[in-house]
């Protein structure tokens, strides 16, 4: 069977998919997903998806349904890297993906999840290098 | 006058068969030059219409043609389910509606991907959809 990776990285789920999905390896990758999220104490999961040529509603529907599970969960979806004919083709098909949030690439995708739940435990201590450091 | 030019009728009854049958199509798409975002937008379609296929009619057949009118070249889809057919086309063919629970784009939403689409279906015979979408269209 087959299974898509998810790797953690600090606060973060790290998610990028290679391969064509079919439905049951996208279900899989929802359940895996949230359980992964409640486990490690996530507090931000990214999806890239620069590497899928197709998205059709039901994929559509998986990734929101992972971005509202993940919001119960007290955590943030950044979907990155959607392929310009893959969006020309969402909006056609009536599926704007609301309440995704989604960025260009994943270095803005990590950004705006560091933004959005708000890094506060570590830009204390590095003002405090900072003011260390001038002294 | 549309003429096919080449023929090919795949059987999908798995869900795995779906991700061959886009592969096939994305290759007579790539034979006629179409281009990303036409090739992007037929597939697309032809995996919802697959969904639905598996979903509700148990499998069935899809014809994969290349199609050629004039000078235009383009890519013919059929399927065609033994299914228990759909009761009501236009409520089927309605934005959001859906007997399963799905958002309810399937159809319409193909509809809108493609030039050409033609649902014919018969309660307790089953349902057929055409797609057609030019290389340039």
């Amino acid at each position: 069977m087959d299974k898509i990776p998810i790797l953690r990285m600090g606060n973060f789920l790290l998610v990028t998919i290679q391969v064509d999905l079919y439905d049951r390896l996208a279900l899989n990758l929802e359940a895996d997903l949230v359980q992964m999220v409640s486990k490690t104490n996530a507090r931000g999961v990214l999806i890239d998806i620069s590497a899928v040529s197709i998205v059709d509603s039901f994929m559509g529907r998986i990734i929101g349904n992972i971005a509202s599970m993940s919001k119960i969960m007290d955590a943030e979806t950044v979907v990155v890297g959607m392929q310009p004919a893959v969006a020309i083709t969402l909006i056609e098909l009536g599926l704007p993906l609301k309440g995704v949030h989604t960025a260009l690439n994943v270095e803005r995708g990590m950004d705006l999840l560091k933004s959005m739940i708000g890094t506060t435990e570590e830009e204390p201590e590095e003002e405090q290098d900072d003011d260390y450091l001038t002294e | 006058m549309i003429i096919s030019l080449s023929k090919d009728n795949i059987q999908v009854i798995r869900e795995q068969d779906v991700v061959l049958l886009r592969n096939r199509v994305k290759e007579v798409a790539v034979k006629i030059k179409m281009g990303l975002v036409n090739q992007t937008k037929l597939i697309t379609a032809a995996s919802e219409l697959l969904r639905n296929m598996l979903r509700y009619g148990g499998g069935g057949f899809c014809l994969i043609e290349i199609v050629s009118k004039g000078r235009d070249n383009g890519v013919r889809l059929t399927f065609t389910d033994k299914g228990p057919g759909i009761p009501d086309l236009s409520l089927a063919m309605k934005d959001g509606y859906s007997t399963g629970r799905s958002l309810g784009l399937g159809l319409p939403g193909a509809k809108r991907l493609v030039n050409e689409f033609d649902l014919k279906s018969k309660v307790g015979e089953g349902t057929t959809v055409m797609i057609l979408k030019w290389a340039n269209g």
